[in-house]
Order: structure tokens, then sequence, then C-alpha cells
């Protein structure tokens, strides 16, 4: 019964959304207010629906109702509560229905909290939000239904994959689809303003927090599925260059030239066009990503139940989205006016800048990630495109990025002295020229990029510091003087500040666990020793652990360091007999200075008399990927707190405020 | 703005289009790895009989003499996809009357026959590969793995991997029924 109720919801769902992408938009183009209107409870109706759509299904999974395909697939009476939670998003279908119930989340959040968005722009964005929608619901009603029955039911269910069933893992999903889903409410601003034909300062400042939301998640999103990557996987590393993995990122750098560029499109006007482009391609390649993940694509570790069938239909909402946004733009982009003109040497110059190499550096990706698919329809060959082309192209683009980085926020609007702002940061030079040498002096191995890499983020933490400094103006007045200073900045200049700082320790982390790792990949038995990055340590033999729903066998790894025991290591390798298969949990010894991480797996074949597979790595500074994701996290929460963004009323022109408000 | 500026995010995305609807074809597997024997004569090897089961070796020679497709699977008693595996080509014998043959790789025979007398032996001859050189001549990447090889003695399939899924029995299935439709 409870789930018939969620496929009849979703039915109406579909037919709400259908409404909502006709009436409104038709009533903004006849200025008919009451069907313009229209638009705010057809989202809020159309979200609620598929909130009792996605109950039904989660309240299948909890119960496990096996008379539920899905459930069946993906569930087992066995599984802790979490993960039968987990489950409702785990599988294609799952996750489709918490795709679109985001995307009417969001449809419905600009409809009840944009009271000051003029109606016709807020009626057109929600039609277009509708148009997605439609798109969406109906492809999982016609191709992937998640309710779909099965009778006789089987007494108990497949198991969730149980590479899946983690914390992180659970929580992976529904973040990066906040922040993939974001998007698409800017996606529909901009098609929405394409529409009217008007872009000002006042939609950028509407755009912006829906932007900045979706960014924040798309980061959380990512750093937690590279975090379970490397404590699940078992391979010591948090970045594969997978296309599953890239597809994610691509949206996030043109997400981040977004967050930039709409900056000078509120602050001076300018850049309205690129801003709308970025807007429809960053919500493009989200698409994109939806589509390589589902449609078996491209090879990858981690992708849905491959199905043809599906790819053609996601195929055919691409072409109409991008295809139709694109076609719009081409024939209303001219007719925008250019806005503000600026000074090469400027903060506009800074951005745009920054805004030419995350474009440039998204390409990058999006050739290296289809590169294989293109080379293999022309010439029929197969190849894979490894971290080495990424490595060397990705690199090169974003060291330039995080020097600029550091210049950028001292820069002022339509005319910078650069001269004086490297006055102000002639101490953050030394100390960098510095830092330079020492790391260059300290560590001889490793490639000299890294060293150079090292020293940009280096800069990029010290300049960052040096500028809020300079706003509060530490040091220069009284304490206290300073610390109202720091109460009056606005809050989105503190989360730049933040997020930036934030890139810096990612940085670090980057390079410290990339270019300076140890590790050893060793057959052992128990007594085996093995001495890696200072530590000493002792394989003792493994142990039998009896879980809920599998069976793990656990070695024990005495770590000694100069005689004295430091700690004990205890990974796992976990045997699911439903699903069967077989996970790694890694035993991690985190510090500041950098982890020992040490995974097993079973002997590989007989005639190593029971010997396992140890694989042990140190991974200096490896934490700091995660400290450095969380600040940036952390900094766009701050930022989506700034009065000027909750109020969404432009700012007091008061001179103090002006003055302050130059960094963001 | 250029007007043809205007027009490159467009043009770019048709070219990913396309290139998108030539990948949804549906007889593309992007996981598939093409093997350089396929088409190629049987590799050069001679393998004696597992010691203590008194079964055939298996040598080059064999598919000479071969009056339909052959069904090659290399496994091992180590191997824990190859026991879910076995039942699968256990049936597939029963049901299909195909010849199967199989490459027991770097096994130690007393764990080989152990294995066998357990699960049943369903292999028409097994050639004893202890050290693993016939395995390189054959160019596997691990085990399981299961070729086709037609009447003349010519390699036309390979699967990696142990063929327990539906799907896979059926990409067997019909590279099995095009190698016996070449020669009919």
């Amino acid at each position: 019964m409870i789930p018939e109720i969620g496929q009849f919801a979703l039915t109406l769902a579909l037919m709400t959304a259908v409404v909502q992408g006709i009436l409104p938009i038709w009533g903004a183009a006849r200025n008919n207010a009451v069907w313009m209107r229209s638009a705010t409870p057809s989202a809020a109706l159309q979200c609620i629906l598929i909130a009792i759509a996605f109950g039904a299904l989660m309240r299948s999974f909890v119960v496990s109702d096996f008379t539920v395909v899905n459930v069946v697939e993906n569930s087992h009476s066995l599984k802790p509560i979490l993960f039968k939670v987990a489950g409702t998003w785990g599988s294609h279908e799952g996750s489709l229905l918490l795709w679109t119930l985001i995307l009417a989340v969001f449809g419905a959040a600009v409809a009840l909290l944009g009271q000051n968005i003029p109606t016709s722009l807020k009626a057109r964005t929600l039609s277009v939000q509708a148009w997605i929608s439609t798109g969406f619901l109906s492809f999982m009603l016609f191709t992937s239904n998640p309710f779909d029955r099965i009778f006789p039911a089987p007494l108990d269910g497949n198991d969730l994959n149980p590479l899946l069933q983690d914390v992180g893992l659970a929580m992976h999903p529904p973040l990066l689809y906040i922040g993939y889903v974001g998007f698409s409410i800017v996606f529909s601003f901009a098609v929405a303003a394409l529409i009217e034909g008007r872009v000002d300062p006042a939609w950028a400042r509407w755009v912006r927090p829906w932007t900045l939301a979706a960014w924040v998640a798309l980061t959380g999103g990512i750093a937690l599925g590279s975090w379970w990557a490397y404590y699940e996987l078992g391979w010591g590393g948090w970045w594969f260059w997978d296309p599953v993995e890239n597809v994610s990122f691509m949206p996030w750098l043109l997400g981040t030239a977004l967050l930039h560029s709409a900056v000078v499109t509120e602050k001076r006007g300018a850049f309205k066009s690129w801003t709308i482009l970025l807007a429809i391609l960053t919500f493009s390649l989200s698409l994109l990503g939806t589509f390589i993940v589902r449609s078996g694509l491209l090879t990858s570790v981690h992708a849905f139940a491959v199905d043809p069938e599906r790819g053609a239909y996601i195929l055919g909402l691409l072409v109409l989205s991008i295809g139709g946004s694109l076609t719009l733009y081409a024939i209303r982009a001219p007719k925008m006016d250019p806005g503000g003109l600026f000074a090469p040497i400027s903060r506009e110059g800074g951005l745009l800048i920054n805004n030419l190499l995350l474009t440039l550096a998204t390409a990058t990706v999006l050739f290296g990630t289809l590169y294989p698919l293109f080379l293999e329809a022309i010439t029929g060959d197969k190849i894979s495109v490894g971290p080495p082309f990424f490595n060397a192209s990705f690199i090169p683009i974003m060291l330039p990025l995080v020097i600029v980085m550091g210049v950028g926020p001292f820069l002022s609007w339509k005319r910078a002295d650069l001269p004086g702002v490297f006055d102000r940061l002639k101490w953050v030079i030394v100390i960098t020229l510095i830092a330079l040498l020492v790391v260059w002096y300290v560590q001889t191995k490793g490639p000299a990029l890294a060293v150079l890499a090292m020293a940009i983020a280096v800069w990029l933490l010290l300049a960052t510091l040096r500028e809020w400094s300079l706003r509060i103006k530490l040091g220069q007045v009284s304490v206290r003087e300073s610390l109202d200073r720091l109460r009056r900045v606005p809050r989105s200049s503190h989360g730049m500040t933040l997020a930036h700082a934030g890139l810096a320790v990612c940085i670090f982390g980057f390079v410290g666990s990339s270019a300076w790792k140890s590790e050893e990949v060793l057959f052992v038995e128990p007594g085996t020793q093995v001495e890696i990055a200072g530590f000493d340590v002792t394989f003792e033999g493994t142990e039998r652990v009896q879980g809920p729903n599998y069976v793990a066998a656990v070695g024990v790894l005495r770590v000694m360091r100069n005689g004295r025991e430091v700690t004990v290591l205890r990974p796992e390798r976990r045997t699911y007999p439903v699903a069967q298969s077989q996970t790694t949990e890694a035993a991690i010894r985190s510090t500041p200075a950098g982890d020992l991480y040490a995974s097993i797996t079973e002997p590989a074949n007989e005639d190593m008399g029971g010997k396992w597979t140890l694989r042990i790595l140190y991974e200096p500074l490896v934490g700091l990927v995660w400290l450095g994701s969380l600040m940036l996290v952390l900094g766009g929460l701050t930022s989506l707190t700034d009065r000027r963004l909750r109020v969404g009323s432009p700012k007091r022109k008061t001179p103090v405020a002006t003055a302050l408000i130059a960094g963001e | 703005m250029n007007r043809f500026l205007i027009f490159l995010p467009l043009c770019v995305a048709i070219v990913i289009g396309l290139a998108g609807w030539w990948g949804l074809n549906p007889d593309r597997d992007p996981n598939s790895v093409p093997s350089a024997l396929i088409g190629q004569p049987v590799p050069i090897f001679d393998l004696p009989a597992i010691e203590g089961i008194g079964g055939l070796g298996l040598s080059t020679q064999d598919f000479a003499d071969a009056s339909g497709p052959t069904l090659v699977n290399v496994f091992a008693s180590w191997c824990v996809p190859c026991r879910a595996e076995h039942a699968v080509l256990t049936r597939m014998v029963r049901e299909d009357n195909l010849a199967l043959v199989g490459i027991n790789y770097k096994d130690k025979p007393a764990a080989a026959a152990a294995w066998l007398t357990e699960l049943g032996n369903p292999y028409v001859r097994i050639g004893s590969d202890q050290t693993g050189r016939a395995g390189i001549e054959w160019g596997i990447s691990g085990v399981p793995e299961t070729f086709v090889v037609d009447a003349d003695g010519i390699i036309v399939f390979r699967y990696v991997g142990p063929i327990t899924s539906d799907a896979a029995l059926a990409t067997l299935r019909n590279a099995l029924a095009q190698a016996e439709g070449d020669n009919s």
C-alpha cells in the first residue's frame, strides 16, 4: 500500500511540474499576475509530493519490505538501521528520487524565501526549474521506477554493495546532490534572465546565495567522497582522477568561477553575459556527470547498473536543456551591454584571470575525461587517461591561479595600485622566499614542482592572513578597536579569508601526501617486520571478528618508534557473505605531521603459504586535505550568513561600509 | 563579444552530445579489455594432466583435432570466484553439451585434485600449469579467465573474471553460437 502511495505521489508531482512549467511563464509573457503567482504554491506542492514519495521509499527500506524490487536488490534484513536508511539512495532509482527531491526543495526554497525577487523573474525561474523536474520525474516513472513490485516476495534481500555500507558514503550522495542540483536553480535564474532579456546587479545578488549554498554542499560532498576513498578502498590515495570523480570536480571548478564572476556582476555590473554562461555551463556539467555515471559511457570504479535505454533518455534531456539554453544564450547574449569598464590591473582584472584559469582547468579536465570516448569513436583504440595527464596539465594551470589569489583581495575595483599592493606584501614575499629555500633544503627527494607548490601555498596563506589583518588594522590600532573592526567587517569577507586560507591548507596536504609519501607493499606472516618513515612495524597475525552482516579478519600490527611502542594498528578485511563481496577497512594513525596507514588483503594464492598482503604507507600532511576542505566549507557558510545575502536587500552605502566591502 | 565565440559553447556541447550518442551503442562495452590474441591461433603450449586424478593433459595439438568450438577455462583451487563459476560451467556442460577444457593455473596438484573431487570435474581435459608459463602464453591477467576457441583453433573470445552473472553467461553463449555458426 505505502509504495503505491509513493508512486501515486510521484505521478501527481509530475503533473504539478507540468502545470508549473507552463502557467507561470505564460503568465509572465501575458503579464497575468495570478498565473505568475501560481508558481509559489505549485513549487511547494511539488516538493511535498516528492517528499511523500521519498518517505514512502525510505519506509520500505526501513521495514525491509521485500515486495519492492529496489529493496530486494539493495537491502538486507540484517543490515544496521543507518544503512537501511542510506539504502534509499544507494541504488540508481533511489538516488534519482533523491535528486528530484533536492531539485524540488530548491524550487520550493526559492518560491518561499525569495520574497523580494520580482514576480516575473520568479515566475520564469520556477517554470524553468519545473521543466527540469518534468524531465527527471518522467525519466524516473518511465524507465527507473523505484516502486516496482516483485511477486512472490523473496525471503531476504541481496544486500547493499558493502563498499557503500559506510557512514562517510551514506552522507556523500546527499551532499553531492545538493551541490549538483543546487546549481539547477542558478541555471533556472540564468535562463529566466535570458528569456526576460535583463541581467542587472540585483539579479546577481539574488543568484549569489544559491550559488554559494550549492558550492558549499558540493565542496563537502567531494571532500567526503575523497575521504571515503582514502580509508575504505585501501590504496592510501584520496583522488584518482577517475571519470566519476572528474564529473563532480568539473561543476566545482566552474561553480567556483561562477561564484567570483557573480561578484563582479553584482558590484560592478560587468561580466554579465559571462556570468550567465557560467551558470548555464556549471549545471550542464552537473547533468553531464549524471549522464556519464548512469549510462556506463566510460569505465569507472564506481558506477550504477548500466542501461543504454536510460542513457538515451538522459541524453535526450541533456540535448533539450543544454542545447536549448546555449542556443538561447547565443541568440540573447550579444544584446547585453558589457557593463562597467576597468583597467587591466584591478579587482575585475584579477577576477577575470581567476575565471579564465578556472575555465581553462575545467576544459582540461573535461578533455581528459572524454578523450578516451572521442578516440574510441574516431579510431576504435581504447585507452585510459590517468593521473599523469591531469597532473601535468591541471597543476600548471592552478599554480598561477593560486599566486594571483594571494594578490586579488588587495586590488581595488576599477583601477588598482599594484606597487602599493606589493609594498604591503613585501614581508609576505620575503617570508615566502625563505620558506621556498627551507623546503628546498630540507626536502631532497621529490619533484621540484612540489617545492614550488609548497612555497606558493605559503604565499597564499600569508597573503590572505595579511589582507585580513590589514582589514581589521591588527597592530596599527588598539586591540579593542581591532576587535570592533573584526565584528563590523562583513561576514562574506571573513568567509573569503577562511576559504582562501583553506585552499592554502589543502595544497599543503595535496603536496605533502603525494610528493613525499613512503609506501611499502609486501607479503607478511606473523613475525614479519617492516620499517617505514622511522616506524618499526611488526605483523603479529590476524584475528577473526564477527560483525552484524560480515566476518572480518583483523590484522594486528604493533608500531614502534625508537624502541617505544606508539600504537597498534588493526586493519580489517571484511567478507560479506550475502553480497558475496569483500571490503578493506584501513587502519590509520593520524597525527598533524602525517598519517601512518595500513591495509591488508588475503593471500593472493596458495603458494604464498598463508601470507597476507600488507600495504603500509606514511603520508605526510594528508590530514590537511580534509582540514582545508572543512575550512572551505566553513568559509562558504560564513559568507552565506552575511546580512546582505540573508536579507537580500541592497546594502546601505555608508563610506565605512563601502571601504570595508572591498574584499569579497 | 565575437559572434563566433558566442556559439562556441553550443558547438562544444553538440560535439560532446554526438560522442555520447555514439557511446550509448549497446554493443559497446567500455570495460572489455581487448586481447591481442583474438583472431590468433592458440599459442604453443603443452601441459601434463594433474597428478592423481588420471585425466588427460592439454596441448596446442588438442585444438587442431576439435570438431566444434572449445571453451577454455583458466582456474585454480585457491581462487574463490572460481568456486562460484564452477557450478555455472558444470551446468553449461550438462545443458549445452559443449567441450570444456581447463588450465589449472599455479596450483598444487593435490589441492587441485581435492577441489575437483569435492565439486566434480566437468572438464574433458585439464592441463596443469604449475609454473604459470602457459598462462603467460595465453596472456591472462588473472584467474578465472575464459576463452572460446573455434574449430580451426582460432581464439575468438576472451572473458576476464568469473562467469556468474546472467549478462556474462549471455555474452559467452553468444560468442559460442557465433563460433559455431562460422564453421557450419
